[in-house]
């Protein structure tokens, strides 16, 4: 069982370098007989990747979603920023304590609409992952989502938000600084409003760290993301005393975007490119940017108060309860 | 009188949780389980809890009857969900209901750690959203008595929903004006912790509760800080101001009582006549 995205993907990998190595040899060959064979070898390779992630995405388990999830490659939160929408002003003030950049945040236009963005941001190095504390946002990341939702309150802009957390930050600090108060505000607050509000999970939903930025009209999940009440490992800790069991844990808890689907906790499933969204970003991208639009359409013909019920009642309903 | 391990437990006497003195049940009893050497709050059963806190024969259980289908068929839930509701005789984690305290009617949950650890799954959360929704209703305050090592792993994102559900109900009651008071006790953590019971209008604690949002261990590998000795106590939560008063049980009945009729002064249902 793999542990991580790389390991379970590494023949594509060695594979995909391969043939970019071939590539450069080919660019500098000037022997046009040899530079055909380099050619055909290329293409053989590719024939070879396309027939692996066939299979390979075929039979993707429960625990292979949660390393996609995970991935490095995998578009970010700053990535769909920066494709979907113009000129965002990253604001960084909590106002209370410090600037936590494991959430980002501030104002932007989505198709020339003024709107507001929050969402978790994770690091691709040694250096941008302890900047951003691995998405794992403290107090002060939540509390600077709740001067963002009054804010989008107060000019009636619609909010979007990124969710893409393993959790929020456990340390001694946050517990001081109260990062369950944060958490749960922050949420009261995205209930309080009157603007549409639409999430998009884009790779995992680390349990309260996620629904802390994901009161939303509508919730999104991209096919390759995952949405849990606490890591497989973490389960399978409690559950068996055995986090090698994890795969097990991933199986048990549903947490795969078709399982939250089919229990009816999101609106809609965004289909990835083919290998995932990391393999055609531009492509996932524009999935992303196609349903938010739609979402944002359907949401702006109800009146504030409207949207404000909608979300109530949307997570009221929520519960499997028997009896009379 | 230190009984001998090989003996059978005398039904007589209790071993303090705190100071592992042993001690009269009488007087254990008389004392709220309150430990009379050392102070130690011993954990309540619902049932416990409804009566050092509510007047006598006034609390009446409501939506007693709700439980919890296996909505993931998790492995090995509904034997542990069965075995639970045996021993406790409960439906699930929690009890809801409505009582008088001064003769103040006041709508009131109750969690009880007994039954699976206080998990905050679908039952749970419904009953608690029903509870502050039955405060907007019936034009009263409403008190939680919060007890829980946090959601239900063994329902999955539904249970993470719970969170999200509470503190729409919590909405609820301050967009009507409806006072809500929620009580810690031991333990109060994680999902509970991070939803409903932060953001009530008054949050009080039960000495020495265990207060937190993630297990202490994971605090500990998570940071290289030197940890205080009462990390994760009501006293190390006060201090941070993240809840109002530690209240001994012996004056929960009257702090809850004073605080229901000032704050729910305009309220008319329940005001003493």
């Amino acid at each position: 069982m793999a542990n991580s995205w790389k390991e379970w993907e590494k023949p594509v990998l060695d594979l995909e370098e391969g043939v970019s190595k071939l590539k450069a040899l080919a660019d500098k060959e000037t022997d046009a007989i040899k530079r055909e064979a380099l050619e055909t070898r290329i293409e053989e390779f590719e024939k070879r990747i396309e027939n692996f992630l066939e299979v390979r995405y075929s039979r993707l388990g429960p625990w292979e979603q949660v390393l996609l999830a995970r991935a490095d490659p995998r578009p970010y939160t700053l990535d769909y920023i920066q494709t979907l929408f113009t000129d965002f002003t990253e604001l960084d003030g909590d106002r209370r304590y410090g600037a936590d950049h494991a959430i980002v945040a501030g104002p932007a236009r989505f198709n020339g609409q003024s709107v507001i963005i929050v969402g978790h941001q994770k690091g691709r190095n040694i250096q941008e992952r302890a900047q951003r504390n691995f998405a794992m946002a403290k107090p002060e990341g939540y509390r600077k989502a709740i001067r963002m939702f009054e804010m989008a309150e107060r000019f009636r802009m619609p909010v979007i938000t990124f969710i893409d957390t393993p959790a929020a930050d456990p340390g001694v600090e946050s517990e001081s600084r109260g990062i369950s108060e944060a958490i749960a505000a922050s949420m009261l607050k995205m209930f309080e409003l009157t603007v549409p509000i639409v999430s998009v999970v884009i790779g995992e939903g680390g349990s309260g760290g996620a629904i802390g930025i994901a009161i939303a009209n509508r919730v999104l999940m991209q096919e390759h993301s995952v949405y849990s009440v606490i890591p497989p490992e973490g389960c399978a800790a409690i559950l068996w005393r055995d986090p090698a069991k994890k795969a097990q844990a991933a199986a048990a808890l549903k947490l795969t975007s078709d399982s939250a689907l089919e229990l009816g906790l999101v609106e809609q499933v965004l289909k990835e490119p083919f290998g995932g969204a990391h393999r055609n970003p531009a492509e996932a991208a524009q999935i992303v940017r196609d349903a938010i639009t739609t979402h944002l359409t359907e949401l702006q013909k109800l009146t504030g108060e409207q949207l404000r019920q909608h979300r109530y009642d949307r997570f009221r309903a929520f519960g499997h309860v028997l009896g009379p | 009188m230190p009984l001998r391990k090989a003996q059978a437990p005398n039904p007589n006497f209790i071993q303090c949780k705190g100071c592992k003195k042993t001690l009269f049940v009488a007087d254990f009893e008389a004392n709220l389980r309150v430990c009379p050497n050392c102070d130690h709050h011993h954990r309540l059963t619902w049932q416990q809890r409804v009566e050092v806190t509510f007047d006598i024969n006034s609390f009446t259980e409501l939506d007693a009857d709700l439980y919890s289908g296996d909505p993931l068929q998790f492995p090995e839930y509904e034997e542990k969900y069965l075995q639970a509701q045996t021993k406790s005789g409960m439906k699930d984690s929690l009890v809801t209901g409505t009582g008088t305290i001064d003769g103040q009617l006041i709508s009131a949950a109750i969690a009880d750690f007994h039954f699976m650890g206080g998990s905050m799954g679908s039952v749970n959360g419904e009953k608690v959203a029903r509870a502050l929704e039955r405060g907007v209703e019936l034009q009263c305050p409403v008190v939680i008595f919060c007890a829980s090592g946090g959601a239900r792993m063994q329902e999955g994102l539904l249970s993470l929903m719970q969170m999200a559900k509470t503190t729409a109900a919590v909405d609820k009651c301050r967009q009507n004006g409806i006072p809500y008071i929620a009580v810690f006790t031991d333990p109060t953590m994680a999902g509970v912790l991070a939803s409903y019971a932060s953001i009530a209008d008054v949050i009080l604690a039960e000495p020495k509760a265990l207060i937190g949002f993630a297990g202490a261990r994971v605090s500990a590998q998570a940071q290289v800080l030197k940890i205080p000795d009462d990390f994760q106590t009501a006293e190390f939560v006060l201090r941070s101001g993240m809840l109002d008063r530690i209240v001994h049980r012996k004056e929960m009945k009257a702090t809850l009582g004073n605080l229901c009729s000032i704050l729910g002064h305009r309220l008319t249902a329940g005001a003493k006549s």
